[in-house]
């Protein structure tokens, strides 16, 4: 008799527990919070600016990314910056503050694929190691090709300026093409 | 089985002294075995606070004379039984008929049941406490993979996942202390939370005999079971402690039992294990450390007749996952595979860093159980979990303390069982289960959820029969019905649902009409009505051989992460994706087992073959690109397929203290709606040991144990090529071929010192990967970044008292 009695002081304490859990928070529910759906990377010579924009608003699945490409002059010095935000937040999230922030953990590389585009980062993280939000992107003769930008965290750092040699882990691969004319 | 009897001590000749009184009623009665209705000879009757006592004659009867009106209390003693007493009140003449339990026999015989199967028809290996206690400080995957036929899949090297012939995750059944393990089995990456030491025993059941615990035993069932204790007023208990030269660590375990005549017992087990960084022949698994705390209490009291058994067991999994296996895109996949070490090895460290999991398990239950004379025996169980999955990961700002994967399952499930014996020749088996599952995936985590909210409703039904055909054969037979119904709450990206799956046209009746953005609000719903069998044959012959073989139909309701998942899967560097039209997975499944169980010279050949129609595998299907660069997508999709092989092990006494075992396990999977080899089959593996044991000294045991296993050769060929615009050059990525052969070596010693009259000391030295082998293994999902284990020395000390 007293098992039963223990069995249903059990099952009614399961019970209740049941009931005080059934907490179904559909409206509560969490949006990638560290997602990066826009990088910008501005180019400016003084007088022209040109940007490159990398957009995918609905996350890794979904629609394929927006990219808008670039066309630059030959033989000329532009200063550049790298912006990114999380537009699903409103107001858009800048998120090359937090990258800023920890900057002994992050580095960008910049690559390109036409001969005579040179990207030399212009910044220092706390540890006067190369962080690369500023820049300057220098260009030589005509060509088309493309343009990297890697982000990644953890980097080796000082490293020799490659993503490949800094290891770490990728947060930011995008590749834009470009034109120098 | 040979019937149980009670050996009497015959008290022959002691008469009745009787008293001249003016009472002159008789007590006749018998006594009979509350089993098995046999007569019960030499039980003596004694009236309480007299001297007046008898004894049963051959027939069980009895009779006291010159008996005064009045109530008396008899008490009734028969050695190897419990003793009983009757209150009764006397008018006249009576005959009173008195049953008595087999208990104490019951009970006290552990030692002999150990060795006896959990259904007698069933194929299966049994892992006794002595073997589980030499791996208190491991998990419950590596003991199991001593079992010929039985390996694991691993996530580094504390995450281990016991695989039978291949299948693993939600094809396997875990029944711990008789609850199903719900903890959300269902990852590759999410290990059995179930702390080895709370364990007495360990079957694992190859075989169809499963229908009692669950339909979909496609793989097997691993059936955990608690120590028992006899019926008597004892204390004892054991402290165990073991340390490892690999990964400085260890575990301290200790547990003390408590027994009373009457048939309560309680028993109380904690362990704390800690270890640091482990390390591979030639550098630190940085990152790989772990911390656990569990505790179990048991406490109950058992009767032939009835009893209850309470227990609850808690589980804290502090484990840090390899840092290496961290990683962003395919690129930085490529760069792991290529290279031969880890990109991060640093010194050692106790420290549990990102990535890491902690796991908590709380497992309730209470069990009642009654024996009915003539008919059989009624149990009812109910049994709660609560299992909750943190996963932390490397994330930017100071997210790293938010996990990315944090998931609650609640699972209450409440069943019934009845034994009935009432027939000769036949045994039927036969309950009912009603269980209800909640998944919470717990808000705050800042990602989308990889397992959406869900619940989940259960009731299954089943019986199974066994019936002696003659002295040497038994036939077995169960059928089973199981209900389910799944009703979630999920967010799709608004385009994968309407154009990329075609969810909108397959499952209009899902949706909500709510939209958020670029996600759309849905409720998926699924109802599945499983139905199984089970088909078994045994004989034995002469020379202690005999002969089994089981057939089964099992049947598998698809899991959450292969209905939803749906995202980024860090240590994979791919995208997961499941599909809502996934259908069940239906096994047929064919055991055959000849066994010859002899210390001289004893084997066990058991062959098998599995077909299973509509076999849900994770494959790549295409890459993707996103802000973080490429990646494969990995979509589960559906296949027929058939896993056969055969599993081996021979025994052979050399001499009178040296000992030979040896095992093979063949095996091979097709996937036959593609023509090509399953993916994650174990490969071909073989071992051999040689044992020296002495009981007189010390019960000094030295043995020398050899594991190969060979590279397996049969693998989907799933590897493609992706760019990388760093190096402007189209990069092989090579994520499917396997490693090399393998051979390792281990020693073991043990010895056993009698300290003080009732308590003795274990103390044992064990040598893993005695020449420091480095090597990979096909099964670890962290092949790509780092080797196995190095050489570990390991002292275990054991003091029972």
């Amino acid at each position: 008799m007293k098992t039963i009695k223990l069995l249903a002081l059990f099952i009614t304490t399961s019970l209740v527990f049941t009931a005080c859990s059934d907490d179904h928070d559909d409206h509560d529910h969490d949006h990638e919070e560290e997602l990066i759906t826009t990088v910008i990377y501005t180019l400016t010579d003084g007088n022209n600016t040109v940007t490159l924009q990398w957009e995918d608003l609905d996350g890794d699945t979904g629609n394929a990314p927006v990219i808008t490409d670039g066309i630059l002059s030959a033989n000329t010095t532009y200063t550049g910056s790298i912006q990114l935000l999380n537009k699903t937040e409103t107001p858009a999230e800048d998120i090359t503050v937090e990258v800023k922030t920890e900057g002994d953990e992050h580095e960008f590389f910049y690559s390109s694929s036409v001969s005579g585009v040179t990207i030399n980062k212009t910044d220092v993280d706390g540890n006067d190691n190369p962080l690369g939000i500023k820049t300057t992107l220098t260009t030589g003769n005509t060509g088309t090709g493309s343009l990297t930008i890697v982000l990644k965290h953890e980097p080796t750092k000082p490293n020799n300026g490659t993503a490949d040699n800094a290891g770490g882990s990728t947060d930011l691969e995008v590749t834009f093409n470009i034109s120098v004319q | 089985m040979i019937k149980q009897f009670c050996f009497c001590v015959l008290v022959f000749f002691l008469h009745s002294n009787a008293i001249a009184q003016d009472c002159n009623l008789s007590l006749k009665g018998k006594v009979t075995d509350f089993h098995n209705n046999s007569d019960i000879i030499g039980a003596s009757i004694q009236i309480e606070d007299s001297n007046r006592f008898t004894t049963t004659n051959f027939d069980g009867e009895f009779e006291l004379k010159n008996i005064c009106e009045g109530k008396i209390t008899l008490i009734i003693k028969h050695i190897a039984c419990e003793t009983k007493k009757i209150s009764m009140y006397i008018d006249k003449n009576t005959f009173k008929n008195i049953f008595l339990e087999h208990h104490v026999e019951e009970l006290t015989n552990i030692e002999i049941k150990a060795n006896t199967k959990t259904a007698k028809t069933s194929v299966e290996t049994t892992l006794k406490k002595e073997v589980l206690s030499s791996f208190s400080d491991q998990s419950i995957g590596d003991a199991l993979k001593t079992i010929t036929g039985v390996s694991s899949l691993n996530t580094g090297n504390t995450i281990v996942k016991p695989m039978i012939h291949g299948l693993h995750s939600s094809r396997l059944l875990i029944i711990n202390n008789k609850v199903r393990m719900f903890d959300q089995e269902w990852g590759e990456e999410h290990a059995p939370n179930i702390d080895i030491n709370s364990s007495g025993r360990i079957d694992v059941i190859k075989g169809a005999n499963t229908l009692k615990y669950g339909s979909d035993a496609i793989g097997g069932l691993i059936l955990i079971s608690p120590e028992r204790f006899a019926v008597k007023d004892s204390i004892f208990g054991s402290t165990q402690i073991s340390l490892n030269s690999n990964g400085l660590g260890g575990n301290v375990n200790t547990e003390i039992v408590k027994t009373y005549k009457n048939g309560f017992y309680g028993k109380l087990q904690s362990n704390y294990k800690q270890f640091g960084d482990f390390k591979a022949p030639n550098y630190y698994l940085t990152n790989t450390g772990q911390r656990n705390f569990n505790t179990s209490i048991a406490i109950g009291k058992n009767s032939y007749e009835k009893g209850f058994n309470a227990y609850y067991s808690f589980v804290n999994n502090n484990m840090a996952i390899l840092q290496s296996s961290h990683i962003g895109n395919v690129n930085d996949l490529v760069n792991a595979i290529n290279s031969n070490e880890p990109r991060v090895t640093e010194i050692f460290s106790y420290k549990i860093n990102f990535p890491k999991q902690t796991i908590t398990h709380h497992l309730g239950k209470l069990e009642a159980y009654k024996r009915f004379k003539d008919f059989g025996k009624l149990s009812i169980q109910y049994d709660f979990q609560i299992n909750r999955r943190k996963e932390f990961d490397l994330r930017r700002g100071d997210r790293s303390n938010i996990p990315v994967v944090d998931l609650r399952l609640f699972t209450n499930s409440i069943q019934s069982d009845l034994e009935i014996n009432y027939f000769d020749n036949l045994d039927i088996n036969t309950g009912v289960l009603l269980r209800y599952q909640q998944n919470d995936a717990v808000a705050g985590t800042g990602t989308n959820p990889l397992i959406p909210d869900f619940d989940k409703y259960d009731f299954g039904v089943y019986a199974t029969t066994n019936y002696d055909l003659d002295d040497t054969s038994e036939l077995s037979a169960g059928f089973r019905y199981d209900f389910s119904r799944i009703k979630a709450r999920k967010r799709y990206n608004i385009t994968d649902w309407n154009e990329t799956y075609n969810y909108d046209e397959l499952f209009p009746e899902f949706e909500t009409g709510a939209v958020e953005g670029t996600r759309i609000f849905t409720k998926p719903e699924f109802t599945f009505h499983n139905i199984s069998a089970s088909l078994g044959y045994a004989k034995s012959f002469q020379k202690n051989l005999s002969l089994f073989i089981n057939y089964g139909l099992a049947s598998r309701l698809p899991n959450p992460s292969e209905l939803f998942s749906d995202g980024l899967h860090h240590s994979a560097a791919r995208i997961e994706t499941g599909l809502l039209t996934m259908q069940k997975e239906v096994a047929n499944k064919f055991v055959v087992s000849l066994e010859k169980q002899n210390d001289n010279f004893g084997f066990t050949i058991s062959p098998y073959y599995k077909h299973i129609n509509g076999f849900i595998q994770l494959i790549p299907n295409g890459i993707t690109t996103t802000i973080r660069g490429a990646f494969p997508v990995w979509e589960y999709n559906q296949t027929n397929a058939q896993i056969f092989g055969i599993d081996v092990d021979v025994n052979k006494k050399i001499s009178e203290h040296f000992m030979y075992n040896g095992q093979v396990s063949l095996i091979r999977g097709d996937n036959l709606s593609e023509n090509t080899p399953l993916i994650h089959m174990p490969a071909n593996n073989f071992g051999n040991s040689i044992s020296y044991n002495n009981q007189k000294l010390n019960q000094l045991s030295i043995s020398l144990h050899q594991n190969t296993v060979l590279q397996q050769n049969r693998f989907p060929d799933y590897n493609f090529f992706t760019f990388n615009p760093t190096t402007q050059q189209d990069v092989f990525v090579d994520i499917s071929s396997t490693p090399p052969a393998y051979t390792l070596f281990s020693l073991q010693t043990s010895a056993v010192f009698k300290l003080f009259k009732k308590g003795d000391l274990k103390i044992a030295f064990h040598v893993d990967n005695l020449l420091n082998t480095s090597y990979r293994n096909y099964l670890n999902r962290f092949r790509y970044f780092a080797d196995e284990l190095g050489r570990n020395f390991k002292i275990n000390i054991k003091l029972n008292y």
